[in-house]
């Protein structure tokens, strides 16, 4: 058999990172420049960082506002999830009584659909309580689409706790909630925070659930904002703008990644091996 | 404190019930009926149709392009994909110099592992804008390298030629879930004990032979994962196409996918009946698919002595 060369594999690995690298490095780049050099030199450096493209897409084409939208809505359904998540999980793994596997299975079978399934139906669940298009009905959407994964993964790491320091602050005459807020919740961090992470990543990036149940533009989230600039920017012609939204949108995550990096690829991966 | 117990409980787990059921498990029991319905959006006006709605998906040319579609990207994705990111991810671990008996990952496999891990950080609305620009015919990116290395005859409108399209699409596909799966792999293969690397490589083992031999069979488990979440994104790639390509679904169906039928029957047309229909479809391809593979997955299994 023969062997692949060291130099081979080198190529091949720089290969790949440029590929991956390459398209995001050259949007960065471009919403640095102005629509004319983007058309006619689209490889050059930009003569001076024309950061007006920036101030442009944050303010006029409304992508600040987006971003504000998004961590308003992300922001909310996270901190909710976390909270009931990590409640029933607890509940469910720490505590026998009758129907606990039937609920277990109910959160969890929600995982098994795909969601498009549901589209239609939730559509008219949300319009008919009054909340498409509001901030309290997506942060509601959001928490419920996150429970199963978040209950499934969360109830086997309070599985794995240890029992002596809950039993020995029971007796200490510690209620049933303080047990939960101040000794298994603590206990619990590393756990919480692989699942946040894979949370907050996930209802970041949420597109479909946004484009169905929130369509007013005032209230866009990014995903959708950044999907209509490049729709309205694209016949306007301004480039530039559009590639500043999306360097807007993109550069807060990979520089959160790469001050992170170990701990977030560890938190997403975390939940894929089952 | 019995008393105290069960009213922990219901503090804990109502709230999430709550929404669970309202919002996920209501959702998708009322499809399953809808599916059976002509239903238009007019409350009280749903008639019950049998399988109406199945007989017509399945003379809908449009929904039988999507079928086709989705279920070569259902092939070509996961295969590409996991090909990839094994090859990567076994470089990453074991690539590095032979010279010695030791065997260990390519120098700079950190800095690799950091790039690579990037696409899954960004949203598909993103992914999918910036290959607009990549693919763009005029000033884009694959077209202006392919003319910088002499290759002008390759040159394509990518989105706007059908026989192309779809293939543009998947490619976006693996470029953007290669890094996750090499991650993946990559933690897998650092659990694998290093002696059984070093003792192939004293056998005589090339690269090749240790990766069929040893490396495959003790990743296999994360294999199959891989393939059933893969299969699952195939069977979606709802926003990408939606943004990226032209239509969308075009040109002419060919990146038509199950799930902008559903969108566009249900948003655009009012015929809720029908795409609760192509939702229902989708359901069981899905379900399939996870039986096949976690089925295939148990035969596969290989124990670590």
């Amino acid at each position: 058999m023969r062997r692949l060369g060291d130099g081979a594999i080198h190529l091949f690995m720089a290969a790949w990172a440029v590929m991956v690298a390459f398209p995001l490095v050259w949007a960065v780049l471009s919403s640095l420049k102005t629509d004319q050099q983007i058309l006619t030199s689209p490889w050059s450096l930009p003569d001076r960082p024309h950061l007006e493209n920036w101030a442009r897409a944050w303010e006029q084409a409304s992508i600040g506002k987006y971003f504000l939208n998004s961590l308003v809505v992300v922001g909310g359904a996270l901190v909710l999830t976390m909270l009931l998540g990590s409640l029933v999980a607890y509940a469910l793994a720490r505590y026998s009584f009758p129907g606990n596997r039937f609920l277990y299975y109910l959160f969890v079978s929600g995982m098994l659909f795909p969601m498009f399934l549901a589209l239609v139906p939730l559509f008219f669940v949300v319009k008919q309580l009054g909340l498409l298009g509001s901030y309290p009905g997506l942060i509601l959407v959001y928490t419920a689409y996150a429970l199963p994964f978040t209950v499934f993964f969360l109830t086997g790491f309070f599985r794995t706790l240890p029992n002596e320091v809950a039993e020995s602050a029971a007796l200490d005459g510690c209620s049933h909630s303080g047990i939960f807020f101040r000794v298994m919740l603590p206990m619990a961090r590393p756990g919480l925070i692989s699942v946040g992470i894979f949370n907050f990543l996930g209802l970041w990036n949420q597109y479909l659930l946004p484009l169905v149940l929130n369509p007013d533009p005032a209230n866009y989230v990014l995903a959708q904002g950044l999907a209509a600039l490049s729709v309205s920017q694209g016949y306007r012609g301004d480039f530039s703008g559009l590639f500043a939204g999306l360097t807007i949108a993109m550069l807060p995550v990979l520089v959160v990644y790469l001050v992170f990096q170990r701990r977030i690829r560890s938190g997403l991966t975390a939940g894929a091996v089952r | 404190m019995k008393h105290g117990k069960y009213r922990f409980l219901a503090m804990a787990i109502l709230p999430a019930l709550a929404l669970h059921v309202i919002f996920v498990l209501s959702p998708y029991a009322q499809a399953f009926y809808l599916s059976l319905t002509d239903w238009t959006g007019v409350a009280g006006q749903a008639n019950f149709v049998g399988l109406d709605n199945f007989a017509r998906l399945g003379e809908d040319p449009l929904f039988l392009s999507a079928l086709g579609n989705n279920a070569l990207m259902l092939i070509v994705v996961p295969l590409a994909t996991i090909a990839i990111a094994l090859f990567l991810a076994s470089m990453l671990n074991l690539g590095g110099r032979r010279g010695r008996a030791e065997v260990q990952g390519v120098a700079g496999g950190k800095v690799y592992k950091i790039v690579y891990f990037f696409p899954q950080l960004l949203s598909v609305p993103i992914i999918a804008v910036l290959w607009q620009f990549v693919y763009s015919p005029n000033n884009g990116l694959l077209n202006g390298f392919l003319s910088a290395v002499g290759l002008d005859g390759l040159a394509r409108t990518w989105l706007a030629d059908g026989s192309v399209a779809l293939w543009a699409v998947m490619a976006v596909m693996v470029w953007s879930a290669v890094g996750f799966y090499v991650v993946l792999f990559s933690a897998a293969m650092d659990s694998i004990p290093r002696e059984l690397f070093e003792a192939a490589r004293l056998d005589g083992a090339g690269r090749l032979a240790t990766f069929r031999s040893i490396t495959l069979p003790l990743v296999r488990d994360n294999v199959n994962a891989a393939f059933v979440y893969l299969g699952i994104a195939a069977l979606d790639g709802f926003a990408l196409v939606q943004i990226l390509s032209v239509g969308p679904g075009g040109p002419d169906g060919a990146t038509e996918v199950i799930g902008l039928g559903l969108y566009r029957n249900a948003f655009s047309f009012g015929q809720f009946g029908y795409a609760s229909a192509m939702g229902v479809a989708l359901f069981f391809l899905t379900l399939t698919l996870a039986v096949i593979a976690m089925r295939s997955g148990r035969r596969t299994k290989v124990e670590m002595a």
